[in-house]
């Protein structure tokens, strides 16, 4: 399957990136119709995510084939090494983003709102009632009695020491069953990395059915929603684009739980478990800054 | 040294034939040659609807369009020339050219590889599609400020996506060109001896993975503004929409260097291969590339000076802006250092390179201009600044690129280009880019603002002459196409290996055209054969 040329490993011409490639073409057409409220979109969409899921597995089987065929060699072992590096970087980056957008509405824009600084004729004229204070409860838009808000007003925000809390305790112990798993990879324990693996698996998933209830409760109880003004839009977006990072790392971690029950990895080979690891230690200290910046200060 | 041993395995390599050579390919050269055909081709499309803004503004009055078209036309000639011609072009010529410059027989990751370029005819699908939908092309800039981008129709989400997707393009091809050269290069290229369109390209792709992300997420936020009721540039719901241009110029202005710094490596390679002489001052060339970039996180708010700011962020913005004109005098000293008593010769690719020299200089001094702050009041959206960006943009990356195709050409296709036709596309297109873009100087300073599809009549004759320029200068490109297609059907004098007299480097050892795999055996690399 794979040609070695001279001292190279270079695969083969593969059809996974096309299919790849045509499954997201698919999946933002669907998702631009149903934003555009079509219903088709939406069963486009359905297809074309199911249609990512079948290149990457047939992609990964590809390269799990390859790799135990014994086609790679070091040089392919490091620069996947890098690959995976610079892809968590970029995941940093996209994050950043976001906090980003959280400091300067935190630090600039809402305390202008509220006529410090150059804000205050916005103040005066616009929102004369409005009142800078974190978390938002109230908007600009509607501390203006008379008008009907787009927004919808809070009744309370989430507690930190509360679910909050128990979730990072849950992510900071993933973080360490991981470890132990590894640590057993490299001494050849079979059965403690397995069982380390499931216990790291188990905790993600946890932390992500908590995290849905957490949603639920300020959906349904607090109203705290996507709508609330920029308080919502800031603590869904970091933290949903979050949980959408926990469920994909315990995903994949659970690939490498099924990998390693079938043998797979050696005690000094495993670049797939380390990779995965790295990107769940990036998902665990995203939550930290999140656990800091949005829950608790 | 002999490398022989190299290119004898010709035999097995098994090209893959008919369309499934294209669409499966692993080869960096194919792919390489698909970003290249793939970014032409966009240049003309970008470039038909640059037609269309001259042919408005030919005269005052409305004559053509309709003004919605018309914006939609200055918005989506932007994304396609940036994220359709230019960007693909340099990473088409990445994909060619590093692998053989550092010694290596293919990209790090070749199947990734071809997801990178696939994507992008599938985006500007995407993109382009938004022409046919209810509410038309996105009209509100390709700077996609909120609240106006938002008020576009059915278009909006697929213009969102098509960001996204070519975003991940960009960043799966920088991940690739980051590894090829940290973990592929032959032994004995050390850092200090790779050639520095390879230099260029790694402080590119580093520049790629930081912003590239962050427009992501700030489009993403007009995603969810737009429908799912957030207010991240609402000030009603607590916002700013102002916000959304520091997201979006902190990845615009590491951009522009995104675009440029090949360009900057393609020339560093010519020049001294002209002149004859080694690059001047080969590591300051290096650093000097690395502090522009790092520079270039940190000048981001020269885009906002008007837009209201602390005083404090006016006066730090324009102290960095100035800032980085020091680093980039450097690259403009060395390469005129290295023309020096050199025994020169102006064959296309040269020609082109000075032009480089000259053109993107008189763009930088103009950016100079607007980076002093209470200057940048006056010449903010006015005509100055458009044709400060087309300055730099198109003869100093585009005449880059160029430079580079008509360089390499006869290594790709193993036949020299027809030098007389080179020599007539550089005279007509520098002569016509000048008679483009310099008259919008004084349209600006006289108070033309930009992005209007109709002008006071006072600004007349200076919009027809730079009309008349534009449409020499489109139909000038039209010599380069010919004149690829001549090289590509192998029409013309027989290349040697080495193709110039005075080309040094590991790509100009392989045969001309080189191998399918460029190097399989990895070559011994000495400070004698190392580039400069
Ligand atoms: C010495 C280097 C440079 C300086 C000091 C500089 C400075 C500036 C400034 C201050 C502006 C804002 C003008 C305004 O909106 O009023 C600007 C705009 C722009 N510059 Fe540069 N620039 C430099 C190099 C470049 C390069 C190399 C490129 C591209 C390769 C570039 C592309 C642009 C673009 C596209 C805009 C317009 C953005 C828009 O749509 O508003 N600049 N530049
Ligand atoms: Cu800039």
């Amino acid at each position: 399957m794979s040609d070695s040329h001279g001292a190279y490993f270079i695969p083969e011409p593969s059809r996974w990136p096309i299919v790849g490639t045509l499954a997201l073409f698919l999946s933002f057409i669907g998702g631009g119709m149903m934003l555009n409220g079509s219903g088709f979109g939406t069963f486009l969409l359905g297809l074309g995510i199911g249609a990512v899921i079948y290149m990457f597995c047939g992609w990964f089987s590809d390269v799990i084939g390859e790799s135990l065929a014994g086609s790679y060699n070091k040089q392919v072992d490091v620069s996947f090494r890098w690959g995976m590096s610079w892809f968590i970087f970029s995941e940093v980056m996209f994050f950043a983003a976001f906090f980003g957008a959280l400091y300067y509405i935190r630090v600039l824009s809402v305390p202008w709102l509220g006529g410090e600084g150059a804000g205050f004729a916005t103040h005066m004229f616009l929102w004369p009632d409005f009142e800078a204070v974190w978390p938002l409860m109230m908007t600009p838009d509607m501390s203006l009695a008379g008008v009907e808000s787009k927004f919808m007003e809070i009744k309370d925000v989430i507690p930190a020491f509360d679910v909050p809390l128990v979730n990072t305790i849950l992510l900071l112990s993933s973080g360490v069953t991981i470890t132990l798993a590894h640590h057993a990879l490299k001494k050849d324990h079979r059965a403690p990395l397995c069982w380390w693996l499931a216990a790291t698996v188990l905790l993600g998933f946890v932390f992500v059915y908590f995290q849905i209830g957490e949603y639920a409760h300020a959906y349904h109880e607090l109203d705290l929603t996507m709508k609330s003004g920029v308080y919502g839009s800031t603590f869904f977006m970091l933290t949903g684009f979050h949980g959408f990072h926990v469920t994909m790392g315990a995903t994949m971690i659970l690939v490498i739980l099924v990998r390693s029950m079938k043998g797979h990895f050696s005690a000094k080979d495993h670049f797939a478990f380390e990779g995965v690891a790295w990107y769940w230690h990036f998902v665990d200290v995203v939550w930290l800054g999140l656990y800091v910046f949005v829950y608790w200060i | 040294m002999s490398y022989g041993a190299v290119h004898d395995d010709e035999h097995h390599d098994h090209k893959p034939t008919g369309i499934g050579r294209w669409l499966f390919s692993t080869n960096h050269k194919d792919i390489g040659t698909m970003y290249l055909v793939f970014a032409l081709t966009m240049f003309f499309i970008g470039g038909a609807m640059a037609m269309v803004i001259r042919l408005e503004l030919f005269q005052p009055g409305m004559q053509y369009v309709d003004p919605q078209f018309f914006n939609s036309m200055t918005t989506v000639h932007a994304l396609v020339m940036i994220f359709g011609a230019v960007m693909p072009a340099g990473v088409g010529l990445a994909n060619w050219m590093i692998p053989m410059m550092v010694g290596a027989p293919d990209m790090a990751m070749p199947r990734m590889n071809n997801m990178s370029f696939w994507i992008l005819p599938f985006a500007f699908t995407l993109l382009l599609s938004t022409f046919f939908m209810q509410g038309g092309a996105p009209a509100g800039g390709w700077t996609m400020y909120p609240p106006l981008v938002l008020q576009l129709g059915d278009g909006l989400p697929f213009l969102i996506f098509a960001v996204h997707f070519l975003g991940l393009s960009s960043i799966m091809g920088a991940i690739n060109i980051i590894a090829t050269v940290f973990n592929m290069r032959a032994p004995g290229m050390t850092f200090m001896r790779l050639p520095l369109f390879v230099w260029t390209w790694i402080i590119t792709a580093f520049l790629l993975i930081a912003a590239m992300p962050v427009l992501a997420g700030g489009v993403t936020m007009l995603l969810t503004d737009r429908f799912f009721g957030t207010a991240f540039f609402d000030a009603a719901g607590g916002g700013d929409p102002v916000m959304f241009q520091h997201v979006f110029w902190f990845f615009g202005h590491p951009e522009v260097y995104i675009l440029v710094l090949p360009s900057f490596g393609i020339i560093s390679q010519i020049i001294p291969t002209f002149s004859r002489k080694p690059l001047f001052g080969y590591a300051s060339m290096v650093y000097a590339t690395a502090s522009i970039a790092f520079l270039s996180f940190f000048v981001w708010a020269h885009h906002m000076f008007t837009v209201g700011m602390p005083l404090a962020g006016e006066l730090f913005f324009m102290y960095a802006t100035m800032a980085i004109a020091v680093p980039t005098g450097v690259k403009v000293f060395n390469w005129t250092a290295t023309m020096w008593k050199g025994s020169m010769t102006f064959e296309t690719p040269m020609l082109f390179s000075i032009g480089v020299l000259f053109m993107f200089t008189l763009g930088g001094f103009t950016g100079l201009m607007m980076g002093i702050t209470p200057v940048d009041f006056q010449y903010h959206d006015t005509y100055f600044i458009v044709a400060h960006f087309h300055y730099v943009l198109v003869p100093g990356i585009v005449f880059g690129i160029v430079a580079g195709v008509y360089y390499w050409l006869p290594k790709w296709t193993g036949v020299m280009y027809d030098e007389t036709l080179g020599k007539w596309h550089f005279w007509t297109s520098t002569i016509s880019v000048n008679v483009l873009f310099f008259p919008m100087h004084f349209l600006g300073l006289a108070g033309m603002p930009r992005r209007i599809p109709d002008y006071n009549t006072q600004f007349t004759d200076w919009n027809q002459i730079v009309s008349v320029g534009g449409i020499a200068f489109g139909l000038s490109q039209l010599i380069l196409v010919w004149v690829v297609i001549k090289c590509a059907r192998g029409q013309g004098e027989k290349a040697t290996d080495q193709v110039w007299e005075g080309a040094h480097g590991l790509e100009f050892t392989l045969p001309s055209p080189p191998p399918f795999h460029s190097f399989t055996t990895p070559p011994e690399v000495t400070e004698a054969t190392a580039h400069s």
